[in-house]
C-alpha cells in the first residue's frame, strides 16, 4: 500500500478483519492455522490419551531386543538371535534392493517401449500400445498374484529334478535351474581364494577388491587414449583405431586375474529337499521386481512418448538434412531435448516404484512393510511406533530420490540462453 | 456465512470423534446397548471357524462365541464375526473393533502383559506340529533338514520354528505366508516342503484336501500352544463373564448337563453345583451383571464343551481330534473348571 500525501486513512476497526479485502485474506489464514493446529494436537492428545488408558507407553525399546523370527532373503548376515533394529535394515536393504533394481529396469523397458510405440512400424507401435494399456490400466497387486501364481503353478517343484531320470532338466549345460520356490543360478568359485578383509560379519574378498581396481584402471587408461585420439584427430584430421586398445586394457587384466585366482561357474546341485551349492534367487524376489517393472515401465513409456513428441519435427529434420541416421538422430537430437519433459514426471514415477515396492508382503517378500511393518510389529504388539517409524523411512526415502533425481534434473535440462 | 457453517461443522466432527475414539470403559453396557456381539475369528480353519456356503459361521471358536452372546445377550444369533488374520487380530481387540477374540490365538506371557490384553482361559490345548507330503519318505521333524516350511506371520509358531530348527542345528528356507489358505495352496503347489502350524490347524487344513491319505502329520511336538479367548486387558468384569462362560462350558460336561437335558436338569435336579450352574438355587449372574439363567442359555447355544468338541473338531467329524489333553480332569485331560459356588 502506498501512502499517499493529505489521504486520510480510516481508522482501524474490528470489522474490517472480514470486510476489508486488505486484511480478509490475512483473517482467513489466521482461522484456518489455528483450526489446523487444534485438529494436530487433538489427535495427538487423544491418541495419547488412548494409548495411556490401555497402558501402553511410547517407546523404542523393543528395536534392541531379541527379534527371534527368521527372514528368508537377507543381504547382509542376519539369523533368528539378531534384534528388531538388524531385521528392520535386512528389510530396508531388501526394500532397497527390489526398489533399485526396479527403478533400473523399468526406464530401459520405458524409454524402448515409448520409442517403440512411435515406430513406423504399424504391427510393433500397436503391440506396444496394448502392453501400455493392459499394465497401466490394472492394479499392481493383480499383477504381482498372477506373475506369482504363474511362477508357483508352472515351474516344477524342486522335486523334480530329483532321481536319476528326473521330470525336469537343467537348462543351460545343467547350471540353471527354475523352480516354483526359487530359480537355482550357478555361483562364482575360486580354486586359489586371496582372502578376505573383515567387515563386521560380513567379508569382503581381495579378488572383489582386484576386479574394481582393475575395471577402474581400465577406464581410467581408457581416458587417457580417447584424450590422445581426440588431440590427433583435431591435428592430423585422422583418428587412431582405439577399440582394440580399450578392450585390451580392460579384458587382458580380467583374464589374468581370474586366470591366478581360478575363478569359475559352481553349479547348484540338488541335494535333500533343495537346490544347494549356488545362489537360490527367490520367486518372490523376482515376482515383485518383474511386476514392479512391466508396471512401472509401461506409465514410463508414456512419459518418454510425451516428451519426444514435444521436440519439434524440425529437429529431426534438420538432423536428417545433416545427414544422420534415424537411431543416431534419436539418441543425439531427440532424446537428449525431450529429457527436460520426460525427468519431473520420471521422478514421481521413481517414488512410486519405491512406495509400491511394500506390496512385497503379497508374495511374502520381506521387505520394510514385511519385517518392520508386520512381523516386528506383530510379535511386540508397538503398533504405534513400529507405523511412526515406517512413514518416516519411507518419506525419508522418498525425499533422498526425489532431491538426487532434482540435482539430476538441473544437470541435464536445456540451459536457456 | 457459509464459511461459518463449515468451522462449525468441523468443530462438531472434532467433537463427535472424540465421544467415539474414547472406546474405554464398560464392554458388557456397550454391547448390550448395540444388541450385537462383534467376535475376532479366525479368516477361515474349518472346524474352529469358517463361514458355509450361505455365509453362516460355523466351529469350535464360533460356538463359544454363540455361549457369550447367548449369556449376555439372550440370544446366540445375535453376533457380528469378524474375520481376523494372524497379524491384524490383536489390534482389532485392543482398538475396540471386537469385544472378544476367540480365534486359535496362544496365551503367552507377553501378550497377556506386554500387549494388554487378558487370556480369560484355555478352550484348547495344542501345540505346533508339521505336515508333509507321504511321498517325501519323511517320517521325523529331525529329516526336515534344509527344507522349504511354509510358516504363517505374526504367529507365535513362527518364532518356534526358528528356535527350534537351530536347536536341532537344522536349517530351513521359510516361506511366509499371510493365512491358512494361502498356505494351503503355496503347500499344495509344492512351493514348500513342510506346513506348520498348530497340530489342531494342521488336522484341520489336511481334512480339507482332496487327497488327505497322502499327507501326514509328523510325530513331534515342538511347543505348547495353549489356545484361548481373550479380552481387553482393564475390564475386569467382562473378563469374569468371558471366563466364566467358559468355564460354565467346561463343568457342565463335567456335570452331564447336555442341551438335551437342561431344561429338565433344571427343574429336578438335586446337585447343588448344578442347581447354581443353571441358576435354579443362588443367583450367581447377578454377581457378573447378567440374570440368573446365563450360564443355561450359554450351555444351551450349542451344547456342553464335550459336545461342541464331538460336533466340530471330534473323533465323528472329518478333522477326527481325539480329546488327549483336552478331556476332563476327571478322564485324565486337563479341562478343569472352577467351582461354581
Amino acid at each position: 500500500m502506498v501512502d499517499y500525501p493529505g489521504v486520510v486513512k480510516p481508522p482501524f476497526r474490528l470489522s474490517m478483519l472480514v470486510y476489508d479485502r486488505r486484511y480478509r485474506s490475512l483473517t482467513i489464514q489466521a482461522v484456518v492455522f489455528i483450526l489446523v493446529m487444534l485438529v494436530a494436537g487433538w489427535l495427538v492428545d487423544n491418541t495419547l490419551r488412548n494409548l495411556a488408558i490401555m497402558g501402553k507407553t511410547f517407546s523404542f525399546d523393543f528395536l534392541f531386543r531379541r527379534a527371534g523370527y527368521d527372514i528368508p532373503q537377507q543381504l547382509i548376515p542376519y539369523n533368528s538371535d539378531d534384534t528388531h533394529l538388524r531385521a528392520l535394515v535386512v528389510g530396508l536393504l531388501n526394500t532397497l534392493q527390489v526398489s533399485i533394481l526396479g527403478c533400473i529396469s523399468a526406464t530401459v523397458l520405458g524409454v524402448v517401449v515409448g520409442v517403440l510405440r512411435l515406430s513406423s512400424n504399424w504391427l510393433i507401435a500397436r503391440l506396444m500400445t496394448v502392453y501400455v494399456e493392459v499394465f497401466r490400466n490394472i492394479p499392481l497387486l493383480l499383477w504381482i498374484l498372477v506373475i506369482l501364481a504363474i511362477f508357483t503353478e508352472i515351474m516344477p517343484p524342486p522335486n523334480a529334478y530329483r532321481g536319476d531320470n528326473p521330470q525336469a532338466g537343467m537348462l543351460f549345460f545343467d547350471l540353471i535351474a527354475p523352480t516354483n520356490r526359487y530359480t537355482a543360478i550357478p555361483t562364482l568359485g575360486m580354486t586359489n581364494p586371496p582372502g578376505t578383509i573383515a567387515l563386521g560379519r560380513e567379508g569382503i574378498s581381495w579378488a572383489f577388491v582386484a576386479y574394481a581396481v582393475a575395471i577402474i584402471a581400465a577406464l581410467t587408461i581408457r581416458y587417457f587414449v580417447l584424450r590422445r585420439a581426440k588431440r590427433l584427430q583435431d591435428e592430423t584430421g585422422r583418428r587412431p583405431t582405439t577399440w582394440w586398445i580399450n578392450l585390451a586394457i580392460l579384458l587382458v587384466p580380467l583374464a589374468l586375474l581370474t586366470w591366478h585366482f581360478g575363478l569359475h561357474l559352481i553349479a547348484p546341485v540338488m541335494r535333500g529337499f533343495n537346490f544347494v551349492g549356488g545362489i537360490n534367487l527367490s520367486n518372490s524376489f523376482v515376482v515383485l521386481w518383474l511386476a514392479l517393472t512391466l508396471y512401472t515401465g509401461a506409465f514410463i513409456a508414456e512419459i518418454v512418448r510425451a516428451g519426444i513428441l514435444s521436440v519439434s519435427r524440425g529437429q529431426s529434420e534438420a538432423a536428417a538434412a545433416l545427414g544422420l541416421r534415424p537411431g543416431r538422430t534419436m539418441s543425439l537430437v531427440i532424446l537428449p531435448q525431450a529429457l527436460r519433459v520426460i525427468i519431473p514426471p520420471l521422478i514421481s514415477q521413481y517414488l512410486n516404484l519405491t512406495k509400491n515396492s511394500s506390496l512385497a508382503i503379497a508374495v511374502g517378500f520381506m521387505d520394510l512393510r514385511g519385517t518392520l511393518g508386520g512381523t516386528t510389529l506383530n510379535q511386540t504388539g508397538r503398533e504405534m511406533e513400529c507405523m511412526v517409524l515406517l512413514m518416516g523411512i519411507y518419506l525419508l526415502l522418498s525425499l533422498l530420490i526425489s532431491g538426487g533425481m532434482n540435482i539430476f534434473n538441473s544437470r541435464v535440462k536445456l540451459k536457456e540462453r | 456465512m457459509k464459511k461459518f457453517a463449515f468451522f462449525g461443522t468441523v468443530a462438531a466432527m472434532a467433537l463427535a470423534a472424540t465421544g467415539a475414539l474414547a472406546a474405554e470403559g464398560d464392554t458388557l453396557k456397550e454391547v448390550k446397548a448395540r444388541g450385537v456381539l462383534n467376535c475376532g475369528v479366525n479368516t477361515g480353519l474349518i472346524g474352529f471357524a469358517a463361514p458355509d456356503a450361505n455365509g453362516n459361521w460355523s466351529g469350535f471358536d464360533i460356538a463359544y462365541c454363540k455361549a457369550v452372546a447367548a449369556a449376555v445377550l439372550g440370544d446366540p444369533t445375535k453376533i457380528k464375526f469378524v474375520p481376523t488374520t494372524g497379524q491384524t487380530r490383536f489390534t482389532a481387540l485392543s482398538s475396540g473393533e471386537v469385544d472378544i477374540l476367540a480365534r486359535n490365538s496362544t496365551w503367552t506371557f507377553q501378550r497377556d502383559t506386554d500387549l494388554k490384553l487378558d487370556f480369560v482361559g484355555v478352550n484348547y490345548y495344542d501345540g505346533q506340529g508339521f505336515m508333509v507330503r507321504k511321498d517325501l519318505g519323511v517320517s521325523s521333524a529331525k529329516e526336515l533338514d534344509g527344507a522349504t516350511v511354509c510358516i504363517q506371520t505374526g504367529t507365535t509358531t513362527e518364532l518356534n520354528l526358528a528356535d527350534y530348527f537351530k536347536a536341532n542345528g537344522m536349517t530351513y528356507q521359510p516361506v511366509n505366508i499371510d493365512s491358512n489358505a494361502e498356505g494351503e495352496q503355496q503347500y499344495m503347489a509344492k512351493a514348500c516342503d513342510a506346513y506348520t502350524t498348530d497340530a489342531s490347524g494342521l488336522a484341520a487344513t489336511r481334512a480339507s484336501f482332496a487327497d488327505p491319505e497322502n499327507h501326514i502329520i509328523l510325530p513331534e511336538i515342538i511347543s505348547k500352544e495353549p489356545l484361548g479367548p481373550a479380552v481387553r486387558h482393564g475390564d475386569n468384569n467382562w473378563g469374569d463373564i468371558a471366563r466364566w462362560t467358559l468355564f460354565a462350558l467346561i463343568a457342565a460336561e463335567e456335570y452331564g448337563v447336555t442341551s438335551a437335558n437342561i431344561d429338565e436338569l433344571a427343574k429336578s435336579s438335586t446337585n447343588p453345583e448344578v442347581q447354581r450352574l443353571l441358576g435354579t438355587t443362588d443367583d450367581l449372574g447377578k454377581m457378573i451383571g447378567l440374570d440368573a439363567e446365563w450360564a443355561k442359555r450359554a450351555i444351551k447355544a450349542g451344547g456342553n464343551y464335550g459336545e461342541i468338541f464331538a460336533a466340530t473338531i471330534g473323533e465323528q467329524t472329518p478333522i477326527g481330534l481325539a480329546r488327549g489333553l483336552n478331556a476332563q480332569w476327571t478322564q485324565g485331560g486337563l479341562m478343569y473348571a472352577m467351582p461354581f459356588r
